[in-house]
């Protein structure tokens, strides 16, 4: 059985996202891109798998521009056997309907038992690709993934619902699973690892190789605004303390709506 | 044509470092430096990260990552913690370093896998108690003795000597006299343990707190002669080629400790309110944050393009002193102006800031003071300070 993994790559979270002049996007210069922390278990998941002797091969799969190959490599570093990276500027701007739609183009002809993917991407925290991907594979998907057990061609997920609860999925492969925080604990990449995945394959596709283009979005995006800047902090510093904590808690009812 | 880019490959090798540095040291680094206790969880967890033998060749267990990312590596813990990166920088450089160079195969097989996986650590035993800057003035002798070495003497501050993983010391010792009447010197391999060696841990140090510091003492201690690393009377040149490659290691420590003293200051001086506005507004924390951008930026080249001649099998010695030099001193005037932007928390324990005050105070005297390095910098100018 072999594992195929998502892997996107995104803005680290501490990066500063600044939007374009006219709106259009955010500003990707000065960016800092680092692999999708959900993904980031993906690739765990299916390295430990491996490691259990349950998967013969680990491929990883990402979809965008030339940078994204450091992504792919990171899990390489990791320890993924090959990957796969679909890269056209036809795709510049797929929506995620055209994205799962080239990721199945990019899977055909690939042997797979199980996909691994993140739940969400951190970057525009769409959490549709996963579904729509196994909708077009015509294959079982279970999201929301924090623990996974697997049996011959069974697995059984483990998903995380409303108040802390597990629900128990099982499925035949092969099965989309997309995990979310709590699965594992991903590793670094070493130093020897990082020097291997220099020598592993990485295969190059095309739009025209997986079938589908930007062209092929059901959205658009009209615009991209950003939340409005935080407002200073009150201190409250003057008159008795029961004064004080009485003025905090009426505020945090009436402006704040927090109590 | 000048490339300013790191490679794919390095910039992979920040990212895993910086968040393994984050995760696993920085988060004890400050109560390991306050119980000056040395973690050999630490070592085995930056072994399993390939932290060292860095540019040990795959064939004898290393990463052989190279001089630019190994410089990295160290840079990036040292921007975390100080006497983390001296555990690292010590063991590659003065602990592997000479056995991978000047060591035989039978040497190298023996403890270079070890070494590498962090399950050892080897130490270069060069310093002593009256022989600092003028290594000259050694005084540990070793006479060869059948076919064994006899060794006496002792040393001092010697990093990563005296842990419970210390396997191996480096010992530079006289062995004889050279036609020139100049002293001849050798290194020779004495394995912890040995009988006549005793490895003495050294505390109440003002840094590196929580790194392993050991005090030496050899009484007729006997190696088989063929622990003899490289050839008989080579010790000198040994050491003079093993100390060019650790001023860059110093250099590397100096420039990641400036940039983790630089971040603090930054993030406290737009966190830290004063007369209602944050104090990184106000020219005097501005300008300083300024200075200590521009130093980091000039050092950064500097380290870089010295690690950068190794690689390219350049002669490296000269600008590596200047690595080092300026590496420390910017680190110590970064230090300083991060505890004054800090103010009164900025003598208190719970900010980074008063640990990287007082780890960089080590950079501009071990591996070569300040002052020495100018003298490799002057000899490279043609100028000649007697100091023979």
């Amino acid at each position: 059985m072999n594992i195929v993994v998502l892997c996107k790559q995104v803005p680290d979270t501490e990066s500063k996202i600044k939007l374009l002049g006219d709106n259009s996007n955010y500003d990707q210069e000065g960016i800092k891109w680092v692999l999708n922390v959900y993904d980031e278990y993906a690739v765990e998941e299916a390295l430990k798998t491996r490691e259990a002797g349950k998967a013969a091969k680990v491929t990883v799969l990402g979809l965008g521009p030339k940078r994204c190959e450091e992504a792919l490599r990171t899990a390489l570093a990791m320890g993924a056997d090959d990957a796969i990276h679909v890269e056209d500027p036809a795709l510049d701007g797929a929506d995620a309907f055209a994205v799962a739609k080239a990721l199945a183009g990019a899977l055909k002809g690939v042997d797979y038992g199980v996909i691994l993917c993140g739940k969400v991407a951190v970057d525009d925290d769409m959490g549709a690709v996963p579904q729509m991907l196994a909708e077009l594979l015509g294959i079982a998907q279970v999201t929301v993934v924090s623990k996974v057990e697997i049996e011959g061609d069974t697995v059984k997920a483990y998903r995380d619902v409303e108040g802390g609860a597990k629900e128990i999925v099982q499925a035949k492969m092969p099965v989309l699973l997309a995990a979310t925080k709590g699965l594992n604990e991903p590793r670094y990449a070493s130093l020897p690892g990082i020097m291997k995945a220099k020598r592993k394959p990485l295969v190059k596709k095309t739009a025209a190789d997986v079938g589908s283009s930007a062209a092929e979005n059901k959205t658009k995006v009209a615009g991209w605004s950003l939340p409005a800047a935080r407002l200073a902090g009150k201190v409250f510093k003057e008159g008795e303390l029961a004064d004080r904590v009485a003025q905090v808690v009426k505020l945090l009812r009436e402006e704040a709506k927090a109590l | 044509m000048l490339d300013f880019e790191l490679s794919e490959e390095q910039r992979i090798l920040r990212k895993q470092i910086r968040n393994f540095a984050e995760k696993e040291i920085g988060t004890v680094a400050a109560e390991l430096d306050e119980k000056e206790e040395f973690s050999i969880e630490l070592v085995r967890k930056m072994g399993e990260m390939g932290l060292f033998g860095m540019f040990v060749s795959e064939e004898y267990g290393g990463s052989n990552v190279g001089y630019v990312s190994y410089i990295i590596a160290v840079e990036e813990i040292a921007r975390v913690d100080g006497s983390t990166a001296a555990t690292i920088a010590a063991g590659n450089s003065l602990g592997i370093g000479p056995i991978y160079y000047f060591g035989n195969d039978a040497q190298k097989k023996r403890w270079l896998p070890k070494l590498c996986t962090g399950e050892l650590l080897a130490s270069f035993g060069l310093t002593e108690p009256n022989a600092g800057s003028d290594s000259q003035a050694s005084k540990t002798t070793a006479v060869l003795d059948g076919a064994e070495w006899v060794i006496n003497g002792s040393k001092i501050f010697i990093t990563n000597s005296a842990s419970d993983i210390s396997g191996v010391c480096i010992v530079q010792a006289i062995t004889g006299a050279r036609p020139d009447g100049r002293k001849e010197v050798s290194c020779i391999l004495v394995p912890n343990g040995t009988p006549g060696f005793k490895a003495v841990p050294m505390h109440k140090k003002l840094m590196w707190r929580s790194s392993n510091t050991g005090e030496l003492y050899f009484e007729d201690c006997r190696v088989p002669k063929e622990n003899l690393l490289g050839k008989r009377g080579d010790g000198f040149k040994q050491m003079m080629m093993t100390l060019d490659g650790g001023r860059l290691s110093i250099g590397a420590m100096g420039l990641g400790g400036a940039q983790g003293a630089f971040e603090a200051a930054l993030k406290y001086s737009q966190e830290r309110s004063q007369f209602g506005k944050p104090i990184g507004n106000f020219e005097a924390n501005a300008f300083k944050l300024a200075d200590a951008a521009t130093a980091l930026e000039a050092a950064r080249l500097l380290m870089y393009k010295a690690a950068w001649l190794r690689e390219q099998k350049k002669p490296f010695g000269h600008v590596a002193a200047m690595a080092k030099l300026y590496c420390s001193q910017i680190f110590k005037d970064i230090a300083y102006d991060a505890v004054q932007i800090h103010g009164g928390y900025g003598l208190m324990k719970e900010y980074a800031v008063e640990r990287f005050f007082r780890d960089q105070r080590l950079l501009e005297i071990g591996e070569g003071t300040s002052e020495m390095q100018k003298i490799v910098i002057a000899r490279g100018l043609g100028l000649d300070p007697i100091y023979k």
